[in-house]
Parts: structure tokens; C-alpha cells; sequence
């Protein structure tokens, strides 16, 4: 429970946050690291939360999202998707409109 | 180690499929493209759920990676048009 709250925290506190393996200087895995090129592509700010320095979150984040892979991608509040998902809306131009709405 | 055509046959006993087919030869990383009728009218995080709830310990335990590409039997039948002309 009390996870789940420390990510609702997260999620609602970051306008744009991606849980993700390592930071975007150092991504520990290719997903991850394809998430951050799509992002940085997008232009867009962005922060980011390692779920390899914290076992809890990384097994809570699955279940509060329901879906059982890293990276995932939230933006205002909302779960957007893993990263086949957020470099199909990335080329669709689906995920800039996203981002700019207000 | 873990073949493309275990995990074929994993989703379509659990997801009905019009099309399947995964790729990937490392035994961890693979790739899936995936045709179902359940997909219409579904978010595009909504069929993605519905394929790795298919998969169920699968993608928990033995599947280090794997890409999903969903598509509905009528996008499926717009990209062999183009595909064919």
C-alpha cells in the first residue's frame, strides 16, 4: 500500500516521468535507453526514476500499472505506456500532442 | 532455451489470433506481431495488456524481452492491400 501511494506521489508530482533501468546518461537496458532517445526527440523535459535503486518500487510499479515491464512511461498523472508503445505515438506524432496538451 | 514457436503457441492458446508470428533466435529477446479481433476498439495499452496476460508467468519468469506489435484484422487487412499494389 505504501507504495503504491509513493508512486501515485511520484507520478502525480512529474509532469512527464519515466520509470526506467539506470538514468538516461547510463541506461541499463536497450528499452530504457530507447524510451530516453524517443524523449529527447520529443524535445520535451522530463524526469526520470531508477527502478534498479529501489526493489519495491520496481515490483510495485508493475502492479499499479498492470503491466509487467520497464520502462514505463507517465505523463500528467497518466500511464502512457512501455516503450514499443511510446515509439509507435513518438512517429504517429501522437506523443508531442500528448505532451504539449495542456 | 526458450523458442519463438513456445511463445507462439503460449499467446494463441490464451488470446485468439486471426495472425501470429514471433521472431528472436537469443532465447531472451523477442519479437511479436500479432493480429486478434479482440484488439478492435481497444487502447493500443489495453491490447498490450490483453497479450502479456496471455502470456501470464511467462513474461514474469522466462521472458527477459520482448517487443509487441498489435494490430487489428482490419489494419492487417490495410497493410496487405498496400503491401500487394
Amino acid at each position: 500500500m505504501t507504495e503504491n501511494l509513493k508512486i501515485k506521489q511520484l507520478v502525480d508530482e512529474n509532469q512527464v516521468l519515466l520509470f526506467m533501468k539506470g538514468n538516461p546518461k547510463f541506461p541499463q537496458c536497450g528499452f530504457s535507453s530507447l524510451a530516453c532517445q524517443v524523449l529527447d526527440a520529443c524535445g520535451t523535459q522530463y524526469e526520470t526514476f531508477d527502478v534498479l535503486q529501489d526493489p519495491d518500487v520496481r515490483e510495485g510499479i508493475k502492479l499499479f500499472s498492470n503491466w509487467p515491464t520497464i520502462p514505463q512511461l507517465y505523463i500528467k498523472g497518466e500511464f502512457v505506456g512501455g516503450s514499443d508503445i511510446i515509439k509507435e505515438m513518438y512517429e504517429s506524432g501522437e506523443l508531442a500532442k500528448l505532451i504539449s496538451k495542456d | 532455451m526458450l523458442l519463438p514457436n513456445q511463445i507462439e503457441e503460449v499467446i494463441a492458446a490464451n488470446l485468439e489470433c486471426d495472425f501470429i508470428k514471433v521472431k528472436g533466435d537469443d532465447g531472451t529477446h523477442f519479437e511479436a506481431t500479432i493480429v486478434s479481433p479482440l484488439f478492435k476498439d481497444q487502447s493500443m495499452i489495453k491490447q498490450h495488456q490483453m497479450v502479456y496476460q496471455a502470456l501470464g508467468d511467462m513474461m514474469r519468469q522466462e521472458i527477459h524481452a520482448l517487443s509487441i506489435k498489435t494490430i487489428t484484422p482490419e489494419q492487417w487487412q490495410e497493410f496487405n492491400k498496400l503491401n500487394e499494389s
